[in-house]
């Protein structure tokens, strides 16, 4: 029995052997997680409908006015698009936005104490994909590690094995962000110390790693720190997504998912010419 | 009673303790949730090691890895181990008192993470947080209620 485990914890982590499997032994188990959410979602839902008119007029109100402001910034989106998209043909690149998209809940479950992971209520059923941008309203949450028939599991960017390629807002610096293991804290690591890097930049995705499509906030520079003759700065970075407190999330669907990927199969050499 | 029987309340207990080890609880919380699992299976090799041994921890291990979203194996590894340890000793430990079982039990979780944060730790890069090891005192402050419940179950239902 001790082998039998060894076996499988060196088939699943060396290996990767039940990447595929794992779909139908996470759809095995997530009657129950159905379950154990249930009560949780009973009370939200009781929550929801409790509330007094008046709250819900207000409520009303204030949607509507979000909307009305929404809207409007959204008319000059379209214009703002095509100037864009007549400038970059101007000067002969492209880039593309994802368009699809779809909201999914969190079901607030725990997850093993060693990683920041999310389960949320899509699967492969939904389209689902490993790998997959997950974003909420304010920014980028992390990437689907799991995938089950109804339940996928998202890594969090927190995690202390993600990482993400980003650059800083104002000056199209680039640099990668890791997760450092704690809810609210992220590395950035190899930033040369005379970098122009500030506290309170915003560092939103490059799209360099073709996983995540390019100009999502990711998080905020807190703290910029270098020591006299040092090789790199120290610079440790703020997620920009409430993640512990997030219930609805955007799965994102990256239209060239495959064109990235077959990039990355081609030698190193090709990649320098990449588009950026 | 029948085996069939038997087993049925066996596995509802197991049925019970999964949904609790994964029920959502706000993260301050989270940290002192007793382990529910180890001390579900601790009880039942005990009371019982001719139905419930190595092959139900094993089971239940892996249902939890795969619950839990960890490496595949981990805690079935963990659960298979400890239900081996309490199989071989059990006649010794029924003699026990119930604060040398609390105490034993408090041993058992202890192990049982530092045992996960080494897989853990072997397989990727990972932070230990100071409140990592909290709910062993949790689990032992519960183990005495829970050991009662459970032989009050196991006498109610006639389990054998």
């Amino acid at each position: 029995m001790i082998a039998l485990s060894l076996i499988l914890l060196l088939a699943d982590s060396q290996f990767n052997l039940f990447a595929s499997s794992r779909i139908y032994l996470n759809s095995l188990v997530s009657p129950l997680q159905y379950i154990a959410d249930a009560p949780q979602k009973l009370f939200s839902t009781l929550a929801d409908n409790l509330m007094t008119r008046d709250a819900l007029k207000e409520r009303n109100q204030q949607l509507e006015k979000d909307n009305l402001h929404l809207k409007a910034d959204r008319l000059l989106l379209t214009q703002l698009q095509n100037e864009n998209k007549q400038l970059r043909e101007l000067l002969n690149s492209q880039r593309s936005f994802t368009n699809k998209r779809m909201i999914t809940e969190v079901m607030s479950l725990r997850s093993d104490p060693f990683t920041h992971q999310l389960l949320i209520n899509k699967g492969a059923l939904d389209g689902v994909y490993l790998g997959q941008p997950v974003i909420n309203e304010e920014g980028v949450v992390g990437q689907v590690s799991q995938v089950g028939s109804t339940t996928s599991r998202v890594l969090l960017i927190v995690d202390a094995s993600h990482g993400i390629p980003v650059r800083v807002q104002r000056n199209d610096v680039t640099a990668i962000v890791h997760g450092s293991g704690a809810w609210n804290k992220l590395n950035v690591p190899f930033v040369q110390s005379n970098a122009d890097l500030q506290e309170g930049d915003l560092l939103v995705t490059s799209g360099l790693g073709g996983r995540f499509p390019a100009g999502y906030p990711v998080a905020t520079v807190s703290r910029f720190n270098y020591q006299e003759g040092a090789l790199y700065a120290e610079v440790t970075a703020t997620p920009v997504a409430k993640l512990d407190r997030s219930r609805y999330l955007l799965l994102l669907w990256n239209d060239h998912q495959y064109n990235e990927s077959d990039l990355s199969l081609t030698p190193p050499e090709s990649e320098d010419v990449s588009p950026e | 009673m029948s085996v069939l029987s038997s087993y049925r309340v066996i596995y509802l207990t197991f049925f019970l303790g999964l949904i609790c080890a994964i029920f959502p609880l706000p993260i301050i919380l989270n940290a002192f949730r007793p382990d529910w699992m180890i001390l579900l299976l601790f009880y039942w090799v005990l009371a019982l090691p001719h139905r419930v041994s190595i092959g139900h921890a094993f089971v239940l291990g892996l249902l939890l890895d795969l619950l839990l979203g960890s490496t595949l194996g981990m805690h079935a590894l963990l659960f298979s181990v400890l239900a081996y340890l309490v199989s071989i000793n059990y006649q010794r430990i029924r003699y026990f008192t119930l604060v040398q079982t609390t105490l034993l039990a408090g041993g058992f979780i202890l192990l049982a993470k530092l045992v996960l944060y080494w897989i853990a730790s072997s397989l990727q890069d990972i932070v230990l947080h100071s409140h990592y090891f909290w709910s062993i005192f949790t689990s032992m402050l519960i183990w005495p209620w829970f050991f009662l419940f459970l032989r009050f179950i196991r006498i109610r239902f006639k389990v054998a």
